[in-house]
């Protein structure tokens, strides 16, 4: 299968860079997947399971914060948070759930109030799947 | 003319000086391999993250829907000095330098009729500015507990200045830092964030993007982490310049040291040496008066 170039960075470093098969990722406006030879396409992310296909396998990383940039020389996403799924913590899940909480509790706008509940839920179902 | 045991006590105690100065100086130079690692990891995500903004941005330079943080509130008024030092001194001047600086701008914005307010992140610097902009300090931040800058600090003062730019609270913000040249060289750098300057030319696009959701969004989204990107780097330079200002002073005072032991172990000597003589020379003649 056409591989293309992946790479997952965090303000702290360099997480991953890889040739990959396929990148699903949990686009605001909805999940996508992402395949060699994507057209170029800018999108914001919302806390979730980026999941990579590889030869070598499938890797799940969350990600909390970011955008994904893809362009014809592959796929860059930036995110504010990343850990591997298997390098999730106990403790590690707790402060992620604890920080969509507080997002709940910071809420001003009725709107924003929803969409931070979303996103806790959204949180919590993808951390207990983990 | 001091005395022997007065010279030998003087020599004992810098050496001991010298020893910790070099301990000190080791101790900065691992620490200065480590932050620069760090600032170096944190590159490749700000080069990124500049890209992608100056592309979505300049778009809406000079636009009226641009965002806020894009266009400013349209007033120059207030400024918001953001001053990063380190924690610690003995660095040589690279406390000063950045404190300087930002005084000088403080001064000059003063002198133009604006208002200054002064937030600090470092103790240093709000040690330095304490006597003369004291009353404009409105915050201190300390960092004295962290041991490794993480992206949550900068982003708990990215929200600090955002709430004050929401509420009205300053116009203009600049961040003062020390980039890190090299191990030697740092350069207090003033950076104005808000309203965010793009810099740079956009490159050419090379396709057409689609945006997810449409760009005004994105922008919105981006500019507060943008912001926070910006605070992070010039912490991760600040850390990276003071290990490297500190291991330079360190190393400074080591030599120096090594310098006056050896003065004094001449002094020490000939003061020796001369006692010895003038002994042999009242034994010698005591018994030649015989």
């Amino acid at each position: 299968m056409a591989t293309f170039k992946f790479e997952l960075v965090s303000p702290e470093r360099l997480v991953l860079s890889a040739d990959v098969e396929q990148v699903d990722l949990p686009g605001t406006e909805g999940d996508f997947g992402v395949l060699a030879g994507h057209s170029p396409v800018l999108s914001t992310l919302k806390t979730g399971m980026i999941t990579v296909k590889s030869g070598a396998g499938t890797d799940k990383i969350y990600v909390r914060g970011g955008f994904a940039d893809v362009g014809i020389n592959g796929l860059t996403v930036l995110a504010e948070k990343a850990i591997n799924a298997a390098d999730l913590k106990p403790e590690v899940v707790a402060s992620e759930i604890k920080l969509a909480e507080d997002d709940v509790a910071a809420a001003k706008t009725p709107e924003a109030k929803d969409k931070a509940v979303a996103a806790l839920e959204v949180v919590k179902a993808v951390l207990s799947a983990a | 003319m001091a005395s022997l045991k007065e010279l030998k006590n003087r020599i004992a105690s810098v050496k001991a000086t010298q020893k910790i100065t070099k301990a000190m100086q080791m101790v900065a130079a691992a620490k200065l391999r480590r932050a620069q690692e760090a600032a170096e990891a944190a590159r490749p995500y700000a080069k990124r993250m500049n890209a992608v903004i100056t592309n979505l941005a300049t778009g809406f330079v000079g636009r009226d829907d641009a965002p806020l943080l894009l266009k400013g509130n349209g007033k120059d008024q207030v400024h918001l000095l953001v001053v990063c030092t380190a924690e610690r001194g003995l660095c040589g001047g690279f406390n000063s330098q950045i404190s300087r600086l930002a005084r000088e701008h403080a001064n000059a914005l003063l002198a133009a009729g604006k208002d200054v307010k002064i937030l600090t992140v470092g103790k240093k610097g709000a040690d330095a500015l304490r006597r003369e902009h004291g009353g404009r300090i409105i915050d201190r931040i300390e960092l004295r507990s962290v041991k490794q800058i993480g992206f949550d600090i900068a982003v708990g003062i990215q929200s600090k200045i955002m709430a004050m730019f929401a509420a009205g609270e300053f116009d203009v913000c600049t961040l003062f830092y020390s980039e890190f040249k090299s191990v030697i060289q740092q350069v207090p750098t003033a950076k104005q964030i808000v309203p965010v300057k793009v810099s740079g030319q956009a490159a050419a696009p090379a396709a057409v993007y689609d945006y997810e959701p449409e760009e005004a969004e994105i922008l919105e989204t981006l500019l507060p982490r943008s912001i926070a990107t910006q605070l992070f780097s010039a912490l991760l330079e600040n850390a990276a310049g003071e290990m490297g200002a500190k291991m330079a002073a360190m190393d400074n005072a080591t030599r120096n040291a090594g310098d006056m032991i050896n003065k004094l172990s001449i002094t020490y000597n000939r003061n020796r040496q001369a006692q010895i003589t003038k002994e042999l020379i009242e034994i010698i003649s005591g018994a030649e008066a015989l």
